[in-house]
Formats: C-alpha cells, sequence, structure tokens
C-alpha cells in the first residue's frame, strides 16, 4: 500500500488508469456545494438506485462519480456523461429513470435537459461546447469536477502527485525553485507577489526551521474559488505545498480553512489520511528520504485572519490581528520562524507547472501577470459561476462570451472586481484586459478574482456602502484609521442614501479615504476606500444627485425613490400586482396598473418584473408626475 | 551603528533602536498614543506615522510607516512633518475626537493640529476609552493576562473575560496607572483595593501599618522572582528604614 519509491507510485498510476478505463459508462454527478444546494446528492443516489434496480455492475457498465464543483452552479444539478461528453443542467431526481432509459440505455440525448444558449437560443449537447466551458482554460481547477475529490487514486489517475514525483526524484529544491520562477507564477489571493521569490527569500532566511502555509480563509462577499478547490480537489492543493516544502526545506505546514467550509475541510481531512496512508505525505515521501506533514487549522470567522500576519497570530492561538510587517513573514513568520503562506490557488497550480514545466504556464497570460487565473463571476449575468481563464482576458470576454451576457439584456453598468477591498470598473473600461496591473490602474485589484457584475438597476452608492458595511464589520479593531475610519464613512453615506447629505460630504469621504490608505496597518484598512474611491472617480454625478437633487439616479435607493406605471406602456399583464409586497398596486388584468405612493416602500420589486419596462422611477420629492390615477 | 537623517538632522544610534528613538535622539518630536517605553511597541494609535526612504531607494520614494515599530537603517531618511503626514494624522486625531469628544488629552492633541471639533459624527455614547491597547499589554506584560479586547471593528473594548471579575487579575494597577485618559476606574485605601469588580484585601506593612500591596501581588511577585513574599509586604519607606539601619552596622554611614 506504501508508495515506497517512484517506481512503485508508476505502478500505482498504472492502476488507477487501468480502473477508470475498464469503467465504460461514467456518469459525473457535480456535488460541489451549489449542486448540493439544488438537490445534486438525491440525484447521485437516484442514479445509485437506478442501477440497483435493473442490476448493472455499478463499477465497469455504469460508475456514477460524485465530483467537485463544475462551475456551472447557475444551471445545477449538472451531470456529465462521460465518453459521450453529454452535459444535463437542472437534473431532478425524477428525471433519472428518463436519462438511464433513453440516454444511457437507448443512445439518444433528452434536448429538455441539454443547456440552452441564452445567445442563440439553441441546444448544446456537449459540456466542451458549452460557451461557459469553451473559453476556459483551467489549471488550478483542472481536475475539479473530472474527480471524485475523496478517491485518491481517481485523482492520481488524472496526474495528482506526479509533480510530487518528479520534483522528489529529478529535481533539486534549487531546480523546483527555478522552474516556479521559469512559470512567473503570482500569488492568486490578491497581492500578487511573485511565488518563487517568497520561496526563496524563505530558504534564505535564517532560522533552525520553516514553515509552510495555505491560505483558505477565503471571506470576499461572492468568492468562492479557493472553496471549489479545496473541495473538489484537494490533492491539487496538497501536491503544491509537498513541492514548496521540497523547494524550501520545510517539514510542517498548516491549512487555515474557513470554517464556514464544512465540505472543505472534510475533503481536505479525507485527502490528507489517503495521502499518509499511501505514503504520499508524513515521513519519507514515496522513499525519498524527504520528511513532510499537513495539518488543518479551522478559523473562527474573521475576515481579518485572511490577512497573513493575522492568519499567523490566530494559528498561533493569539487573537487573529495583523502586525506591522517591517519583517517580512518568510524571515519571521509563524511562531518567528521563516514561513511560506500561499493562497490555495497557487498552491494548487504548482503541481501542474512542475509536471508540464515553467514555459507552458508562462506561455499563458500577459507579459507581467502570467497563466491562468480563477474567477467568480457572480452578480447580473446570465452565466454565473466559476471560471478560469487566462491573464490577460478582457472582461467584455468574461462577462458577455462567457457570461452569456446581462440578466434580461439590461445595460451593463460596471463590474466590482477584487472583493470588498477592490473597486468598480465601469463600461468604457470593458476592454480592459484583466491581469494585477491593469485592474490597480483601473482602481480596483484583482484580490480573490470575485467579480459581481451590475447592471443599470444598480445605485453606486448603495454598492460602495454595502462593501464599507462588509468591512466594518470586519475591521479588527486595533487601528484607529480603519475601525473609526469605516464606522464614519458608514455614518456618511447612511446620510447619502437617506437623502441627507450635506455639501463637502464628498470632500470629507475623500479626505477620510486618503488617510485611511496611508495611515492603516494592514491591508484591510488600507484598502477599504477602493469601492468608495473608484465609484466616486467613475460615478462622481451619481453621488452628487444624492447631495444636490435628492436624488437617486439608478432609482435604488429607497428614501430617494419613487415608482410609477407609464400608462402607454403598461398592457396590464398584472405581474407587478403580483410581485408587491405591499399591495401597494391596484389594476386588473389586461388594464392599466396604479402604484398607492402613501403605501409603496420602494422596494423596486415591479420594475424587476415588468416586461415592458413600464415601470419608471422619479425623485421621491418631486412628487406623483404622471398623474395617472 | 546606523546613521540616519531626520526633518535633515544626523543622528546615530543603536542598531535595534525605532525610528521613533532616532526622532527622540535628534530632538525631533513625533506624537504618540499607544506608546510606552518599556513595553512592545504596538502600532495601533497610528499616529506616530512618518514618511521614511531607504538608503538603496529612490530619492523622492516615500513610504509611511509608524516611527513606533519601525526598525532603523544605515542611510535612512525620515521626514516627519511632511504635508500628507500632518494630514494622516490630522486624520486619526479628527477620528479620535469623534470617538471621545470630551476627552482633555484627545482634545489637546486634536487642537495642537488645528481642530476644534470633528468633522465626523461624534459618538453617540461616549467615553474616554482611545483603544490604545497599554492596560492590556502592560497586564500581557507583567505576565497576568487578566484583560483584553474583546469584540471587533468600533465594537472594540477592554474587559475582562466575560465581563465577571477577572480571576487573573492581581489588583496591581497597572492597566490604570498606565492609562493616558485615565479612564480605568478603581478605589483604593488602606484596606481594601477594587478594580475590574474585584475585590482585593491589601497586605500592610508589619510595622508602619501602611497598606502597600495586594496579597495576589505580592504572591505573584514572590513566585516569579523567588524573593520571599515578606519582602514585598514592606513599604517603601519600612525598606528604607532598614536599609539605614543595617549601613549603620555595618558603619557605612557614620552615626
Amino acid at each position: 500500500m506504501r508508495i515506497e519509491s517512484k517506481d512503485q507510485f508508476e505502478a500505482l498510476r498504472g492502476q488507477a488508469l487501468e480502473i477508470d478505463a475498464n469503467r465504460k459508462q461514467q456518469v459525473l454527478v457535480c456535488c460541489g456545494t451549489g449542486c448540493l444546494a439544488s438537490g445534486s446528492k438525491a440525484v447521485a443516489e437516484a442514479f445509485a438506485s437506478e442501477i440497483a434496480k435493473r442490476s448493472i455492475d455499478a463499477s465497469v457498465d455504469l460508475f456514477v462519480k460524485p465530483t467537485g464543483c463544475h462551475g456551472f452552479c447557475e444551471r445545477g444539478p449538472l451531470v456529465v456523461l462521460n465518453p459521450q461528453g453529454i452535459l444535463y443542467t437542472k437534473v431532478k431526481p425524477g428525471r433519472v429513470e428518463e436519462i438511464v432509459d433513453t440516454t444511457l440505455v437507448g443512445g439518444e440525448v433528452i434536448p429538455g435537459l441539454l443547456y440552452k444558449d441564452p445567445v442563440s437560443g439553441e441546444r448544446v449537447e456537449k459540456y466542451g461546447e458549452v460557451p461557459f466551458y469553451k473559453h476556459q482554460v483551467r489549471v488550478a481547477m483542472r481536475n475539479i469536477g473530472r474527480i471524485d475529490p475523496t478517491d485518491i487514486l481517481d485523482a492520481i489517475a488524472q496526474g495528482a502527485y506526479s509533480g510530487v514525483a518528479k520534483a522528489l526524484f529529478e529535481m533539486t529544491p534549487d531546480e523546483v525553485i527555478g522552474e516556479v520562477a521559469t512559470s512567473g507564477q503570482r500569488g492568486r489571493g490578491g497581492a500578487g507577489f511573485n511565488t518563487a521569490r517568497k520561496w526563496q527569500s524563505c530558504k534564505d532566511a535564517p532560522g533552525e526551521k520553516c514553515y509552510v502555509l495555505c491560505n483558505g480563509d477565503e471571506g470576499d462577499p461572492g468568492a468562492f474559488k479557493d472553496r471549489s478547490i479545496m473541495e473538489g480537489d484537494p490533492h491539487s492543493v496538497l501536491e503544491g505545498m509537498i513541492i514548496g516544502a521540497y523547494a524550501i526545506g520545510s517539514h510542517e505546514g498548516w491549512i487555515y480553512v474557513r470554517d464556514e467550509y464544512p465540505l472543505a475541510v472534510v475533503n481536505l481531512t479525507i485527502a490528507l489520511k489517503e495521502a499518509r496512508k499511501y505514503g504520499l505525505l508524513g515521513e519519507n515521501i514515496m522513499g525519498s528520504g524527504f520528511d513532510f506533514d499537513i495539518k488543518i487549522s479551522r478559523g473562527g470567522g474573521a475576515f481579518v485572519c485572511g490577512e497573513s500576519s493575522a492568519l499567523m497570530r490566530s494559528l498561533e492561538g493569539k487573537t487573529g490581528e495583523p502586525r506591522a510587517k517591517y519583517i517580512h513573514s518568510t524571515e519571521k513568520g509563524l511562531f518567528d520562524l521563516p514561513t511560506v503562506l500561499n493562497n490555495v490557488e497557487t498552491w494548487a497550480g504548482i503541481g501542474a507547472i512542475i509536471e508540464r514545466g515553467g514555459a507552458w504556464f508562462a506561455s499563458m497570460g500577459t507579459e507581467r501577470s502570467k497563466g491562468t487565473k480563477a474567477f467568480s463571476l457572480v452578480g447580473k449575468v446570465k452565466n454565473t459561476g466559476l471560471i478560469e481563464l487566462p491573464m490577460g482576458t478582457t472582461l467584455r470576454h468574461i462577462i458577455y462570451d462567457i457570461g452569456g451576457g446581462i440578466l434580461k439584456d439590461r445595460p451593463f453598468k460596471a463590474v466590482q472586481t477584487g472583493g470588498p477591498s477592490g473597486g468598480c470598473v465601469p463600461e468604457e473600461l470593458l476592454d480592459l484586459p484583466v491581469d494585477y496591473e491593469e485592474l490597480t490602474e483601473a482602481g480596483s485589484m484583482m484580490g480573490s478574482g470575485g467579480m459581481i457584475v451590475m447592471d443599470d438597476r444598480t445605485c453606486m452608492i448603495d454598492v460602495s456602502r454595502f462593501f464599507l458595511a462588509f468591512l466594518e464589520e470586519e475591521s479588527c479593531g486595533k487601528c484607529t484609521p480603519c475601525r473609526e475610519g469605516l464606522r464614519q464613512m458608514l455614518y456618511i453615506y447612511d446620510r447619502l442614501i437617506a437623502g441627507q447629505g450635506r455639501g463637502g460630504d464628498i470632500e470629507l469621504i475623500e479626505r477620510l479615504a486618503a488617510g485611511m490608505q496611508l495611515g492603516s496597518l494592514c491591508e484591510l484598512g488600507k484598502s477599504a476606500p477602493n469601492p468608495v474611491l473608484s465609484t466616486l472617480h467613475y460615478f462622481r454625478s451619481e453621488y452628487e444627485a444624492h447631495i444636490s437633487d435628492r436624488a437617486c439616479p439608478a432609482g435604488v435607493c429607497r428614501e430617494l425613490t419613487a415608482f410609477e406605471i407609464i400608462a402607454d406602456e403598461c398592457d396590464g399583464c398584472h405581474l407587478c400586482y403580483k410581485a408587491c409586497p405591499v399591495e401597494a398596486i391596484s389594476g386588473v388584468v389586461k388594464e392599466l396598473h396604479v402604484i398607492d405612493h402613501d403605501v409603496c416602500i420602494s422596494c423596486g420589486a415591479c420594475v424587476d418584473v415588468c416586461p415592458t419596462d413600464a415601470v419608471r422611477t422619479f425623485p421621491k420629492h418631486e412628487g406623483a408626475r404622471f398623474n395617472n390615477v | 551603528m546606523p546613521t540616519l537623517t531626520v526633518n535633515g538632522r544626523r543622528v546615530t544610534v543603536n542598531a535595534d533602536a525605532t525610528i521613533l528613538d532616532a526622532a527622540r535622539t535628534a530632538g525631533v518630536e513625533v506624537p504618540t498614543l499607544c506608546q510606552f517605553d518599556g513595553l512592545e511597541p504596538w502600532g495601533g494609535c497610528r499616529l506616530c506615522v512618518v514618511d521614511m526612504s531607504q538608503a538603496n531607494w529612490d530619492d523622492d520614494w516615500f513610504k509611511v510607516v509608524t516611527a513606533c515599530n519601525h526598525p532603523v537603517q544605515e542611510g535612512m531618511t525620515v521626514v516627519t512633518d511632511s504635508e500628507r503626514i500632518i494630514e494622516t494624522r490630522r486624520v486619526v486625531l479628527d477620528l479620535l475626537l469623534a470617538r471621545c469628544p470630551e476627552t482633555p488629552l484627545v482634545r489637546k492633541l486634536a487642537f495642537e493640529y488645528g481642530i476644534e471639533e470633528t468633522s465626523y459624527t461624534p459618538n453617540p455614547e461616549p467615553d474616554d476609552c482611545i483603544l490604545c491597547g497599554l492596560c492590556t499589554r502592560v497586564c500581557d506584560h507583567i505576565g497576568v493576562s487578566a484583560i483584553s479586547s474583546i469584540n471587533r471593528g468600533w465594537g472594540r473594548e477592554i474587559a475582562p473575560p466575560f465581563n465577571q471579575p477577572p480571576p487573573d487579575c492581581i489588583g496591581c494597577l497597572a492597566c490604570a496607572e498606565i492609562c493616558p485618559t485615565a479612564c480605568i476606574p478603581y478605589e483604593t485605601s488602606n484596606v481594601r483595593r477594587r478594580i475590574w469588580g474585584k475585590e482585593f484585601e491589601m497586605l500592610r506593612d508589619p510595622k508602619t501599618g501602611e497598606a502597600v500591596i495586594t496579597r495576589e501581588q505580592a504572591e505573584h511577585f514572590a513566585e516569579r522572582s523567588g524573593v520571599p513574599i515578606i519582602y514585598f509586604e514592606k513599604s517603601d519607606r519600612s525598606k528604607r528604614r532598614e536599609m539605614a539601619r543595617t549601613f549603620e552596622k555595618l558603619q557605612v554611614v557614620k552615626s
């Protein structure tokens, strides 16, 4: 069972490949968190019972494999049939029998379950031809959705730990660092520090031992790439960490995971156990003489613990607060010893870089940002989900070709990138190639790769307030500018959205933002003004409208917005009547509907459902302009 | 010993000095709130920010750092009064004034930077705590750690565990003494002491009857130093008298 040499590892891989090849018909059921929530567990069970009913040999003739997240959460539960490569979306347990009968036995495709391209309206049969997948290039996520994350042999068949074998038996630690340097890979946690340089400086730092850490404390609203990697392919993370440890000479590592990611903790724990069982982790890995083991540490729910120094304090059992980093953590990190801390996605890419070579990785991406990057594409796009693309892909390509455009084909307004510390990028910059520098120059950042797409029904003041509120809640409170500054910034935004903005508020925001950027202790506080400054930069007139005109141009801020139905546009479909939560709308089918302003709470539900755009907004203080009573 | 310049003045300081030490050596005043000689620098109040450029950086490239915890380096250039530094301190003080609108120390410092009233929304329930963390740090330093900060962000406050009288507190009053705004209440008399809701019995000098120390503090010191507890019961006056008598016996001084 325990691998004692490279040959034994190759033999094991051979066995694993054979098992995989013998499975004539495979049914991959996505069991990522998104699909589980839409009921994929019941789908997998339905397949199992259907197979039992028909006395099919489940291990050979029809193998059902629960996999990690396929990324296309919007259309879950997802089922992929291999070798045909058919993708079925929104599969309910009730349709499993039909799938087995029609497709698996009968060889016919069920058109109703295929993905319908919102752009062309056509049904797409093959997984690889769905636009959402077609444009992707997967490195860190190479095996997610293809393997059963709880089955190490399945992962090994797809190439997991081959990078470890190559590094341990064919390369010196310096050659490993050299290969990573060639790849040009930069930290995927957001700051974009060069991985090889980080490893080298840790290796050069004095200390009786050193540590390797994985930052799995992904906490940005709307980001879930690290979660999907840890849940769907934990082995890629372990592989990267083993290679990194070998390169710098570390024998101990930790994975710091958000406790809100229970499935990630479970799958990582299984992966660690299995890897140890096969001698891929622990003492004398693959008989190479190299020792390295990994422990899991679960975070306590603080966003700030994703910051490196706070994460290390938390790991030490202390309060998770950042400290000054005048001495780098590569020199004095965990327990004041040299430490390499990399993001989940960074580690997940290392195995592929070692196996396929740094030059291969560097051949993708832009001059300064090499390789591919995972993004969590969410918000008002048709295809939401998790994607991985070469650096330098334009925002337009991501939003329109992969994301399928804006929901209901409304106008695009902005895309928020980089999580709460990122910024909003407006329409005129849609052709921006996405890499670290370009996003920073646009006033946003790469951050964790979150992308929240916003349409014209989005108020930029309201959006900024949302992120400020998140950060105010998550600031640790150690330093004055972040603790007090975020609170005060929130007071100002509360004023703005309530129509109580004052002259001079914009200048006050700007002064406070500058003070926070320069004065705060850690990156949380330093970058907290980003959403504020980027919206102020690109949408200043909206701020002015809130203050001077007491109006919310997007028609979102409730205190400032009233709604009315335009007589000529309303076709009496009655949808708004049904959507209104306070019964403020009166009218019967096929006749004009009317909003009672005294009852209306300005929630905007009527606007969202109206198919003819008959509901318009206007500043509340102007009173009812279109008297349609 | 590295030599650096602070506001154009050249100073040479010890290799383990901070920028704040160097500024003081150069006679340049840098305001601080959470710094205390003898305690590990913390960098929380952000008032001691300065502009700093290292010898190998481009001439016009400066970084904002806190003077209290940034180590000095040969050839470093420090500027404590650049426009952006003054403005950053102003923002910090303006924010602190919103938190503690009535606190004399904050008012005084803010006034020195030209702020009489805060630009922000004043704290609806103000107290004098500026969250400088000196109290918890001195408590850690003494080896007691009876109090700590609780909650996070704007809700942060200093408290004993579960807001109950802290079992580990030795009643030494270091937290109250070190507090720059004197906002930790306590009562002490010849017989009893009370802080953080915990009552202490005072040990009294066997000869003079003066209250010297709480029993818990004497025990803590005795345990950590190995010196018999009786030593800590004596008042300073008693100790001096005893020493004088010893000297007399040894004829170090003429009677």
